[in-house]
């Protein structure tokens, strides 16, 4: 990665953690409802993959710990905490919510909530993108527990088979909701387990976004160039719990310490420093330009925004009635 | 006006849609090299090629939600799923994606596909063969679901359900694809909202939608014949959302209701109809309606067993008479 690539991605990094741990301060003062799944300690897998591609080009899917993902594809964070506030300037309107943040302007077509669901999906866009024959990818970033869904093994095997376009990003944060990886799945090292349909697989850690990124991009070049589907696991770990009622009683605070030391944001700080294009003086006024935004900016945003109107609660259930008045009602033009 | 078989109307729906829209493309199982279970699909590998018409592996939940994805990026895939039993390992996709990525995106994305199905009981196909699933699809919200009764409508409601932007259930009947029927000659399209009257009449109204309408208009014309009982016969095609104002407007007519559905009675057609009529026009009733259908077992594979839990025309006109106190 060139150097100001890796200053800007160091500063976007902050940006999703301080994001991250903002919306945790603000689901505990009640400001956000729901589920939340947040993402500090996977930051360089995103940020990784999606410096190798070409966000808002490209075509993103995932899961629900979406909101990451959102923005790195270009989605204002001011919308994307919108949404999580439930407002209408929200980035789904206030009607997804922080599992299913959307931004089709930028191609990022959504977090889901049903795990693994996205994997046919990544592949049905993939299917679209070789019929327009367009240059664009999809990419479809999942943990490693999706893959002990049924619909993992079809869409692998329907997408080698039918050498569609689409990336398949592993974060394997080591925990499917509360229950270790050993104890669930019968093999830790998921990328083993794609070889069966002849798909190209590599495993990557997951924590340093240069390694990321350089394994990336031999993942996204193999994929635009017509060589089928590619398999890229990410050793990672996630800080926080599942979800916000997560008390991570299964997994010892020893071992959150040991992933801590491997921090994806200081990897990349610490050696900028060590380069000297960075002092420990400019990192910290990131970190206190980042909160100024997020705080000024972000949640001013969502927090003055407008609710929802009751009368709307129906909208976007079906397409626009007048458009569609041919086919309801038979009389096409 | 052709004479065509229902299995001929759906490939010429597709045929045309295909010819027109390089964006049309179809999928299922056995719906290429081999022409379709049941033939709706046939001629069009050979003419479109396997990158439009794919044949899929046996992976329901896989390929519905391929399908799905590509829909998301304009594709308008039709995707077969050979047995309506087989609906049950897509519906995940079906439900959780396609029926309500419009309304979590706040109305960016949508899922404009089409899924067709066979459902119905055919003969002796056993337990998991024979469902009958429209209440279940018919209580998605975001997801139009209509059943053709004839080659006209399943002619006219795919090619309707291929332009809209809507998701799209059609829920055809095993035992319907060489039914034949006058198809118009030139392009048609069949609402995908509303009821018809099959046949016209003033004392009572028989509900029915695809294989029961026809159960609707034998015991019509019986009643007719027989017991000088004039019914009227409301196809109920389209399932979701269904026609209020159709259903009060025949019912206010005749004052009694009949619904005649091949599905299991707890949960259906014939309680949602009965609740309109209640919302509706109650007000207006003769006679408390009656609804015809299964018994609420696991088909039996046993022709006489079989036979004892599926309706029929004669099930229709003993209610019928039920109702007028003739039986």
């Amino acid at each position: 990665m060139k150097l100001e690539d890796k200053k800007r991605v160091l500063r976007e990094m902050v940006l999703h953690r301080r994001f991250e741990e903002r919306c945790y301060q603000a689901y505990i003062e009640r400001k956000i409802g729901g589920f939340l799944h947040l993402y500090p300690g996977q930051e360089a897998c995103c940020n990784g993959v999606m410096e190798a591609a070409r966000p808002g080009h490209d075509y993103v899917i995932t899961g629900y710990r979406d909101h990451v993902h959102a923005i790195k594809c270009g989605a204002d964070p001011k919308e994307v905490m919108a949404e999580l506030y439930g407002k209408e300037t929200g980035s789904s309107k206030g009607r997804g919510g922080s599992m299913h943040i959307f931004d089709v302007s930028k191609r990022f077509m959504g977090g889901y909530a049903l795990v693994g669901g996205p994997f046919p999906l990544a592949a049905g866009m993939a299917k679209a993108i070789q019929l327009k024959g367009g240059d664009e990818i999809a990419i479809c970033f999942l943990g490693d527990a999706a893959n002990n869904q049924g619909v993992f093994h079809e869409t692998l095997n329907m997408a080698a088979l039918w050498k569609l376009p689409v990336l398949f990003v592993c974060e394997n944060n080591l925990y499917g909701i509360g229950t270790a990886i050993e104890r669930s799945t019968a093999i830790v090292h998921q990328h083993k387990r794609v070889c069966a349909y002849g798909i190209e697989a590599a495993e990557c850690d997951g924590q340093d976004v240069e390694k990321v990124y350089a394994a990336a991009r031999v993942a996204v070049d193999h994929v635009r160039h017509g060589k089928g589907p590619y398999f890229l696991e990410l050793m990672t770990y996630r800080y926080r719990g599942h979800s916000m009622s997560d008390s991570r009683g299964y997994r010892s605070r020893e071992e959150e310490e040991m992933w801590k030391q491997r921090d994806p944001i200081f990897i990349l700080r610490d050696r900028l420093i060590a380069e000297g294009a960075l002092t420990m003086a400019e990192f910290e006024a990131i970190e206190k330009e980042t909160d100024a935004y997020i705080e000024n900016e972000v949640i001013k945003f969502a927090e003055e925004s407008p609710e929802p109107r009751v009368e709307d609660l129906e909208k976007y259930v079906f397409a626009d009635r007048e458009t569609q008045r041919p086919w309801l009602t038979g009389k096409a033009a | 006006m052709a004479n065509i078989m229902y299995w001929e109307a759906i490939q010429r729906a597709h045929d045309e849609e295909m010819a027109r829209d390089p964006l049309v493309i179809c999928m299922g199982e056995d719906i290429g090299v081999a022409g379709g279970t049941y033939k709706a699909t046939k001629g069009l590998y050979e003419k479109y090629g396997p990158l439009r018409v794919i044949d899929t592996p046996i992976s329901e939940g896989g390929f519905t939600g391929l399908g799905i994805g590509a829909s998301f990026l304009g594709v308008r895939p039709i995707i077969e799923i050979m047995s309506v039993n087989f609906a049950w390992l897509a519906m995940d996709q079906m439900f959780n994606s396609a029926a309500k990525v419009r309304y979590m995106s706040g109305g960016q994305l949508t899922a404009p596909c089409v899924f067709r199905s066979a459902g119905g009981a055919a003969h002796q196909l056993g337990a998991q063969h024979s469902a009958r699933m429209e209440k279940v699809f018919m209580g998605i919200a975001g997801l139009r679901v209509v059943t053709p009764s004839n080659p006209k409508q399943a002619y006219g409601l795919l090619k309707s359900a291929i332009r809209c932007d809507d998701p799209v259930f059609i829920n055809e009947h095993e035992l319907m694809y060489n039914m034949k029927g006058e198809v118009p000659d030139g392009e048609y399209f069949h609402p995908l909202e509303g009821s018809e009257i099959a046949r016209s009449g003033t004392d009572v109204t028989l509900f029915g939608y695809n294989i029961s309408v026809h159960w609707c208009l034998k015991a019509a014309e019986i009643l007719d014949k027989q017991y000088g009982i004039s019914a009227e016969v409301v196809d109920l095609y389209c399932l979701s959302p269904l026609d209020r104002a159709g259903i009060k407007a025949s019912v206010s007519k005749t004052h009694r209701a009949v619904i005649a559905e091949e599905d299991e009675a707890p949960v259906g057609v014939g309680s949602e109809v009965i609740a309109i009529i209640n919302e509706e026009c109650f007000f207006e009733l003769d006679a408390a309606p009656v609804r015809v259908h299964s018994a609420m077992v696991p088909q039996p594979y046993n022709h006489t067993l079989e036979k004892a839990a599926i309706p029929d025309h004669e099930d229709v006109v003993k209610a019928v008479l039920k109702l007028f106190g003739k039986a």
